[in-house]
């Protein structure tokens, strides 16, 4: 009798979470789509964004997100990887031991204290060396890289570490270096971790909103060069919310819609690669 | 003419003595079979040859000469071309069957496309394994079966233009059919390569080999022609061995 009430209420709980994942999508759909199909397509995906008088261009906002992260993945991929054999390949166990949790700690501060570090340090470091108002995708890119490290080094990591000890024996067997051995046969056979890694983390990138907001300057224009501002869907909804009503309200909506649909497809990929073996 | 003189070898793991002082020499193409129970030494044997035991932390004592030249003189790189290893376990590389022969000789030297297929066609003939996989060389080469796996693994030391091929009880895990392809193929290639042959197998060493080295507990008891040894042993060891009273 007893595990029967505790199944079902297991049970319950199990399907609330789900449920409430139906709800916030239901929700964030039901309140945004409908501004798309009003406004229309073209109207949509332009560049003139002045929801309280009918613009509702968010083409400047997806270029932002989209430049953020790439630059964020172009900062984390080489030094995340870069860590991540260090550790697996070139490290005693001690070190292992002592640098991964330093590294995963890195995934517990909190975003405003990065925007903080950004504000003080990077933007009038980027402003004094390469002009510009400092505020900009570079800072961003940067801060996000740092941030999304620890997703691409752990998963990373524990993809090297899985792969079978055999393959490094066999190619050393075969004359191959150490290095060679990394390049041609480990990074292959842990191809799979290290990809689900790096799309964990652009997902983490491109949700980012705190950090973004302080540092990359939210100016709504396509950016012309790394050192513009720019800004991102997240921000906009966050800067946004406080005060929209009606349509504007909606547009925000819209924007959470996108950049839901976009994270959806990013975890599909993820999964994807994850179960290919 | 020997191929390899190994003079007071001995092999530790910490502090434990896996080697102990072994003298032995191996001629040129022949195929040396090394039996012995389980922790006689015949595998840290292998492995000191081509110094994979450094990536075990061991260390060794004693002297080990590849054609006269200390094999401490050769890059270490040549030397794991020059002495190829097969292991237990088929150890088959990420990758498809084309890719796993072409490894080796990518990492040693550039070799033109054309030069490189023909390579890996004349390696697979030799490994007996042409005929199964010539259709489909690109597939990935986990795919094969474990008989399969271990002839591609000899295709791939021989794609190397090794001297002498290690083996480690390379037909563990076949059945008898894929063993007899294994031994065959052995028996074929000795004309051009020398063997040495660890064995769980005593019955195997005495169809393919022509001298038999018995190892227990990390030294080497006797080392003899095949035929000799297995019928009369100058040890009581070996012969309670040979005869599958222990071990």
């Amino acid at each position: 009798m007893k595990d029967k009430i505790a199944e079902k209420l297991l049970l319950f709980i199990a399907l609330s979470a789900i449920l409430s994942l139906l709800l916030i999508t239901f929700f964030i759909f039901q309140q945004g789509i409908p501004l798309i199909f009003k406004a229309g397509l073209g109207n949509f995906f332009a560049l003139k964004w002045a929801p309280t008088r009918g613009g509702f261009g968010i083409l400047s906002m997806i270029v932002g997100s989209l430049m953020v992260t790439i630059g964020a993945l172009a900062v984390g991929i080489p030094f995340g990887l870069a860590g991540a054999i260090f550790l697996a390949e070139f490290s005693s166990k001690t070190i292992q031991k002592t640098l991964k949790p330093i590294i995963e700690l890195l995934a517990g501060i909190p975003s405003v204290v990065y925007g903080f570090i950004g504000i003080v340090i990077l933007v009038p470091f980027i402003r004094e060396t390469f002009g510009g108002p400092g505020f900009s995708v570079l800072a961003a890119s940067v801060i996000l890289g740092i941030m999304i490290l620890p997703t691409i080094v752990s998963i990373s990591y524990d993809a090297l570490l899985a792969v079978p000890n055999t393959y490094r024996e066999g190619s050393y067997a075969l004359g191959a270096t150490k290095w060679q051995t990394i390049v041609m046969v480990l990074l292959h056979a842990a191809r799979s971790g290290i990809v689900a890694g790096i799309i964990l983390g652009m997902g983490r990138a491109i949700g980012e909103t705190m950090a973004v907001i302080m540092i990359a300057g939210n100016a709504l224009k396509i950016p012309g060069s790394i050192l513009d501002s720019v800004r991102t869907l997240t921000s906009t909804i966050a800067l946004e919310l406080g005060y929209a009503a009606g349509d504007h309200r909606a547009a925000l909506f819209a924007c959470g819609s996108i950049l839901f649909l976009i994270i959806i497809v990013l975890n599909i990929i993820a999964i994807r690669i994850t179960s290919r073996k | 003419m020997y191929k390899l003189r190994i003079r007071q070898l001995s092999l530790y793991y910490d502090s434990l003595q896996a080697l102990k002082e072994i003298d032995l020499d191996v001629e040129s193409n022949e195929i040396l079979a090394v039996i012995g129970p389980a922790n006689s030494g015949k595998s840290s044997l292998l492995r000191a040859l081509n110094r994979l035991y450094e990536i075990d932390y061991a260390r060794i004592t004693g002297k080990i000469l590849l054609d006269e030249e200390d094999i401490f003189n050769i890059p270490i790189n040549d030397l794991r071309r020059r002495i190829g290893i097969i292991f237990a376990t088929p150890v088959v590389l990420p990758g498809s069957i084309y890719k796993n022969i072409a490894y080796g000789p990518r990492l040693h030297r550039r070799l033109k496309k054309k030069r490189m297929d023909e390579l890996v066609c004349d390696t697979l003939k030799s490994a007996n394994l042409w005929d199964e996989v010539q259709d489909r060389l690109d597939d990935s080469a986990s795919r094969l079966s474990g008989g399969q796996q271990q002839r591609l693994c000899i295709a791939r030391t021989l794609a190397m233009q090794p001297e002498v091929i290690m083996m480690d009880e390379p037909c563990s895990g076949l059945d008898p059919i894929s063993t007899a392809k294994i031994e065959a193929t052995m028996l074929e290639l000795k004309k051009d390569y020398t063997f040495i042959l660890v064995t769980n197998n005593t019955k195997q060493a005495a169809r393919v080999s022509d001298r038999t080295a018995f190892f227990y507990l990390g030294e080497l008891i006797e080392v003899d022609k095949t035929q000799k040894l297995f019928t009369s042993p100058v040890d009581s060891r070996t012969d309670d061995y040979i005869r599958g009273r222990f071990g």
